[in-house]
């Protein structure tokens, strides 16, 4: 059996790396994703810590973060359309309306 | 065996996350998320998880990625190069910096305390016995998300709608 703590470095990682995209990318797309890749590490920890407990409870929460997410990725993709609709661009420097 | 599949899933999910950063399409990004999402699946389950590996695949590979190509197609992708903007070498670093030393924090954490062996059984998520927890104990909850699709459904459509009230619709002459 993989010893719990290889599944949290390993979504540790993932997390990480959805950070940097958020930092560096300047699509609001691709920001996007990036967010959804921290979620899905977040969730990994959850399964992996609940099978350590030996309690679904772990799992019962990462299948209400999942409709969480499906919610959250309409409403987003929305806004997305939205924004370019009104503005013609995804690139989130130039969305600076709201900035000071 | 557990452990070789670990490493080629882990492997695959890592390569995945690394593509949707370095990518310079959108709709490479959004096909290196499904990997990512499609192995983290995989994931679950070998770690016993079988009622998540199939809502992984069906809610995230199948909804949430095609959602987003959709998008994607939509708008079109007009925002080449967007990694190498001007400007932004001090967050670039920064970002980087940062996730070095917050990857740095987590492994301390984890590698400072030693986990007993896992208490779960192989097995111990199948759709039975998750969807009797899912349906006695966290019963409120699980209405309550279904309230909070049903609001998003109504934003989304109207958000996605535009002008309201709808102008009359004309036949053309």
């Amino acid at each position: 059996m993989v010893p719990t703590s290889y599944y949290l470095i390993l979504a540790a990682i993932i997390f990480t790396l959805g950070v940097i995209g958020v930092l560096v990318r300047r699509n609001a797309l691709v920001i996007f994703m990036s967010v959804e890749m921290m979620m899905n590490a977040v969730n990994l920890t959850l399964v992996a810590l609940a099978r350590q407990k030996g309690s679904l409870a772990g799992q019962v929460f990462v299948f209400l973060i999942m409709a969480v997410a499906a919610a959250e990725v309409a409403i987003g993709l929305a806004i997305v359309m939205e924004i370019v609709r009104h503005r013609d661009t995804t690139n989130v420097d130039e969305l600076n309306l709201l900035k000071w | 065996m557990e452990l070789v599949l670990f490493i080629v899933f882990g492997l695959l999910a890592l390569i995945g996350a690394f593509g949707v950063l370095i990518s310079q399409k959108p709709v490479h990004s959004a096909l290196f998320l499904l990997l990512n999402f499609v192995m983290l699946g995989f994931l679950y389950l070998v770690l016993g998880a079988q009622f998540l590996a199939a809502s992984q695949l069906i809610v995230y590979a199948g909804a949430i990625v095609v959602l987003f190509l959709f998008v994607i197609m939509l708008i079109g992708s007009d925002t080449v190069g967007d990694f190498v903007a001007k400007g932004r070498t001090l967050s670039r670093y920064l970002s980087i910096i940062l996730g070095v030393l917050f990857l740095a924090g987590v492994g301390y954490a984890v590698g400072a305390r030693a986990f007993p062996p896992a208490a779960g059984a192989p097995d111990f998520g199948t759709t039975e016995a998750a969807g009797k927890v899912l349906f006695t104990q966290f019963l409120v909850p699980f209405e309550l998300v279904s309230i909070l699709l049903l609001v998003a459904m109504i934003g989304a459509i109207v958000l996605a709608h535009g002008v309201w009230p709808a102008p009359s619709r004309r036949p053309r002459e």
